[in-house]
């Protein structure tokens, strides 16, 4: 029981999203408001999402998100609206752009990186060969083994 | 072999060209996303006088839109330098963004009025139409009505004549107007 109680312990996430409640008109709306919610970032408190966070910009901005999807907007035209006031940087999966390329690319750039690193080093350790014993230290180790074995 | 040696210091310089940039940014300045765009369209009502107005009665131009608000305490700290602002002549008007109507005229009345107008958002809905994250906020409004600069935080000389200064060269550097 004890190490059952200590795993749903380890397992379970911290909850912070503020308690609001709003009354959706069906459970698909709801869903796209957490997700849409958790995707994207407060302007004011710029490591939180809107959810999570308790800055009146970011109440502002969930009560127009929720407004938006009642009204029956897309996801994307929700962002839209969004990303035309504050930016992209108000997604927290900005769109691939001029600036944000880096930012997308950096992790298979450091995978190739890493890959070819791994390969080089690997190459070099094939080359270099293990010490040869002359004769004499054969004839010794054989006669090491003979006493063991014996 | 001798690539190999200057690797770690290649390294180490480059890291170290990237964290002293970093000293320089300021991570909370957000590029403001309304640049070169006209002003957003608005219906509100005004601080002083009945009715509402829209984007055409923020005339004449070039002006400044400062958005404050009586809860702002930087806005206090700023108000001063707007009132000398106004006094050499740079049309100023104000975003009074949720704020509540008899605080911000008795703020006014108490402090001066370096507004031409004042438009009432209460509700934050042309605040976000703008972008606004806080308070205070100054955006330049060009010739044309386009927003051109966005500064967040209080304006003072030094920022005034470091990036407002290129729209209002007359009334711009130290002294002018007196």
């Amino acid at each position: 029981m004890r190490p059952f109680v200590l795993l749903l312990w380890l397992l379970s996430l911290p909850v912070w999203a503020v308690i609001e409640t709003y009354e959706f008109s069906s459970p698909a709306l709801q869903l796209r408001y957490h997700t849409l919610s958790q995707e994207l970032r407060c302007p004011k408190c710029q490591n939180q999402n809107i959810a999570d966070s308790n800055a009146p910009i970011a109440r502002d901005l969930r009560v127009v998100l929720y407004e938006q999807l009642e009204a029956g907007q897309t996801d994307e035209q929700i962002l839209a609206f969004m990303v035309a006031r504050y930016g992209e940087f108000v997604r927290y999966r900005p769109a691939v752009d001029r600036n944000t390329a880096l930012l997308w690319w950096s992790p298979v750039l450091l995978l190739v990186v890493g890959m070819l690193a791994l390969v080089r080093h690997l190459r070099q350790r094939e080359v270099s060969q293990p010490p040869q014993l002359t004769a004499e230290e054969q004839a010794r180790v054989r006669a090491l083994l003979e006493r063991r074995n014996s | 072999m001798p690539v190999k040696r200057f690797l770690p210091l290649g390294i180490f310089a480059l890291l170290a060209l990237l964290l002293f940039r970093g000293l320089s940014i300021d991570p909370t300045a957000l590029p403001a996303a309304r640049l070169g765009q006209p002003f957003p369209e608005f219906s509100l009502p005004v601080l002083q006088t009945e009715g509402t107005v829209g984007a055409s009665a923020l005339d004449p131009r070039p002006a400044l839109v400062n958005v404050w608000a009586t809860w702002c305490y930087s806005c206090r700290v700023e108000h001063p330098y707007l009132l000398e602002l106004a006094r050499r002549g740079v049309p100023i008007f104000g975003l009074n963004y949720k704020d509540d109507d008899d605080k911000a005229r008795e703020w006014l009345a108490q402090l001066g009025n370096p507004y031409r107008l004042n438009v009432v958002d209460a509700a934050g809905t042309l605040g976000l139409d703008l972008g606004v994250y806080g308070a205070p906020e100054t955006y330049v409004l060009d010739a044309s009505g386009d927003i051109v600069h966005r500064h967040v935080g209080v304006l003072d000389q030094a920022v005034f004549e470091r990036d407002f200064v290129r729209w209002f060269p007359q009334q711009g550097g130290l002294g002018a107007g007196d």
